[in-house]
């Protein structure tokens, strides 16, 4: 049985499970099944996966988790963040795991809770947005993500509501397997496909952190795609947290559509995975719009880590800010595209991107490649890339005031950090993510 | 305090110092000068442990410790402090927690207590002062953005806030005006005392009007080829190094 055999094979066991699922999302999975079929996973011949073979996914036996290890969850969680958060949902295995998750209180008119079960209540703005964001055409993982999602979350904010405290979306993954009834022999690795929606109100304002773990040397597969919708002069601070196990596959896809005057910003951290991809697409659709994308990503070990981004400039006077940062450690691989496009309506654009890698081993390697589109003449476009390793001189000066070298270099690669990090509005998150940052380094540096 | 023998030593292949002697006591101020290229700089980096400088012969002892197998931080601990001809910009490290963090682990070496945010500013203030500096410095990146003269100054007020038992100063006067000669000269001496060494690497006299030596060498290819007193330096200024200089090769 060929793999794609393999998914086909799940793809008719999960239909017979779902019920209650409107008929147009039915529809779209059937849809995206056979896109999925008809392009099989990418491969280093396609321009946009020339760094990144997925072949050991490819090649892998997954089977669709079911959330059965949802009750006795016991996964560590990585990013220690206090209890900051309006509502916490938290998902194990793609599945919603109620038990573990805080509702809270939200403001009234606030929907935030299981994907599949608003969506069993036809909740207007599923109908409306969910999988009309992120198309799966030409997006293999997509299609994947849109035939096979189980569940995930769904956060709706009314127009010109203010969310005080952040929402937490954490998905979890056990690393627990399923045995092949085939065979019997072997036990078969989990994939989920968890998928998140947003969608803000006209004047309304959230913050958002998504994070992803999973069991200490799992093997599994996570696969996801958010789709995240702002109204006009909606205002978004949303966070990817990734720290997934260090034999896992994460490969996600954030999808932002901004109207008129939305302000978006996206963090995406990176700190685990064996082989990862983070895409995210922002497109602003209306005038005025301004986008930040933000990004952080270390890698030691042979991991991998690929981002890839894209602003899609569609009108006039919109404002991104896009910064990506990473550390690779020992024989590990980044990789960075980031995208401009500045369509012919958007004049008045002002564009600026920056990307850095440092690398802390001769055999630590990064691609990046920054690839602007410009059709409109009255923009202002900038970017920047740069490779190196530590500063020597800066090493010794700092050892030369009694300074340990392990400590030197570790000041250095965080003041290295330092600037996407304090571009992290929510301190709480920011801390959270430093120590998890102390911990890695400190791994990479005693290696 | 310091002994310095026959020191041989050599960057990116190309031999610099080509066999060193140097003594200092406790509570001396020895001044180094020498041509551009004479190897002054050298010196100073190879005792504070620079790794792209090789030591291929010969001895330095600190405090009777063999200086050569220390790692550069253990040399800081132990009390030596070099203020650099160039100070590193290290953006992203704020000045006032990376001279805490190096503070705290020269007390610890030491025996003494860590010092809290508190103490540690209230003599950091006191020692800014001393220096006349701007305590905006302070919450600022490591010497980044620094003019030339600030970045002198504050080799020496981390000087003064480290209290090393030997302060190597290298070239710290040069580009400094001569209001802010006078300011730096005034911290190293208000540190001068009976147990503290200095070891004053200069290209001019000027600077030892204000810092006045015990000793003077005068170090010409990498070897010191004539010690004095105080007047040395003058009779340098007046002659300039060409009266001193051997004729190579014959």
């Amino acid at each position: 049985m060929s793999n794609l055999d393999n998914y086909q094979a799940e793809f008719e066991k999960a239909r017979q499970q779902r019920a209650g699922e409107p008929a147009r999302i039915g529809r779209v999975r059937d849809e995206a099944m056979r896109r999925f079929l008809a392009q099989g996973f990418p491969t280093t011949r396609h321009e946009e996966w020339r760094f990144t073979s997925v072949a050991p996914i490819a090649a892998a036996n997954f089977a669709l988790a079911n959330g059965s290890g949802a009750a006795g969850e016991t996964t560590a969680r990585p990013f220690e963040i206090p209890d900051v958060f309006g509502a916490e949902l938290v998902f194990v295995d793609g599945s919603y795991a109620p038990a573990l998750s805080t509702p809270g209180t939200l403001p009234a008119g606030v929907q935030a809770g299981s994907l599949s079960a608003y969506a069993a209540g036809r909740a207007d703005a599923i109908e409306q947005h969910l999988t009309q964001v992120a198309p799966f055409d030409r997006q293999p993982f997509v299609a994947l993500n849109t035939a096979f999602f189980r569940d995930g979350a769904y956060i709706n904010i009314p127009a010109r509501t203010v969310l005080e405290k952040p929402i937490h979306v954490l998905f979890l993954s056990s690393g627990e397997t399923r045995k092949d009834e085939q065979s019997s022999r072997e036990s078969r690795p989990h994939f989920s496909c968890p998928r998140v929606l947003v969608v803000l109100g006209e004047q309304s304002q959230a913050a958002i952190v998504e994070s992803y773990a999973g069991a200490d040397g799992a093997e599994y597969f996570t696969n996801v795609v958010t789709e995240i919708v702002l109204g006009d002069s909606a205002v978004l601070d949303h966070y990817k947290l990734q720290h997934e196990s260090t034999q896992a596959f994460h490969v996600s896809a954030v999808y932002l559509k901004a109207a008129r005057s939305a302000n978006c910003t996206s963090h995406s951290v990176s700190l685990g995975g064996a082989l990862v991809r983070n895409d995210v697409i922002a497109v602003l659709g209306g005038e005025g719009g301004q986008c930040a994308l933000n990004g952080l990503y270390v890698a030691d070990g042979q991991r991998h880590i690929d981002n890839h981004t894209t602003i899609d400039h569609a009108m006039p006077h919109c404002d991104s800010r896009e910064i990506y940062k990473g550390v690779l450690a020992d024989r590990a691989r980044g990789v960075f595209n980031g995208k401009i496009i500045v369509r012919p309506d958007a004049q008045k654009t002002d564009a600026k991107q920056t990307n850095r890698a440092l690398l802390l081993s001769e055999d630590a390697q990064v691609n990046s490649k920054p690839e602007l589109e410009i059709f409109a003449n009255d923009v202002k476009c900038t970017h920047g890339a740069a490779v190196g390793q530590l500063d020597e001189d800066a090493v010794f000066y700092l050892r030369s005031r009694g300074i340990g070298l392990a400590e030197a270099r570790r000041l250095l690669i965080h003041a290295f950090a330092g600037d996407v990090l304090n571009r992290m509005a929510l301190e709480p998150i920011r801390t959270a993510v430093e120590r998890v940052l102390q911990r890695q380094l400190a791994r990479a540096l005693a290696a | 305090m310091l002994t310095v023998r026959n020191l041989h030593a050599r960057v990116a292949g190309r031999e610099i110092l080509r066999g060193i002697n140097l003594e200092i006591m406790h509570g001396e101020v020895h001044a180094i000068m020498g041509p551009n290229g004479s190897g002054k700089s050298t010196l100073a980096r190879v005792l504070a442990g620079h790794p792209e400088y090789e030591v291929t012969a010969g001895e330095v002892t600190f405090e009777g410790e063999d200086l050569l197998e220390m790692d550069p931080e253990e040399r800081a601990r132990a009390g030596i402090f070099l203020a650099f001809q160039y100070p590193v910009e290290i953006p992203g490290v704020n000045n006032a927690y990376f001279l805490k963090a190096a503070l705290n682990t020269v007390r610890k070496q030491r025996g003494l207590e860590e010092l809290d945010a508190m103490e540690f500013m209230t003599l950091v203030r006191e020692r800014m002062k001393q220096l006349d500096m701007d305590e905006s410095l302070l919450s600022r990146p490591v010497n980044e953005g620094f003019s030339g003269g600030e970045k002198k100054r504050n080799e020496i007020f981390q000087m003064a806030v480290l209290e090393p038992k030997l302060g190597v100063l290298d070239e710290t006067d040069s580009g400094l005006d001569i209001d802010a000669l006078k300011v730096v000269a005034g911290g190293v001496n208000a540190m001068r005392n009976a147990d503290r060494a200095f070891l004053v690497v200069t290209h001019y006299q000027r600077l030892l009007n204000y810092i006045v030596p015990d000793q003077v060498h005068v170090l010409t290819e990498g070897r010191i080829i004539r010690s004095g007193g105080k007047e040395l330096a003058l009779e340098l200024e007046e002659k300039g190094y060409g009266w001193l200089e051997q004729p190579v090769g014959g």
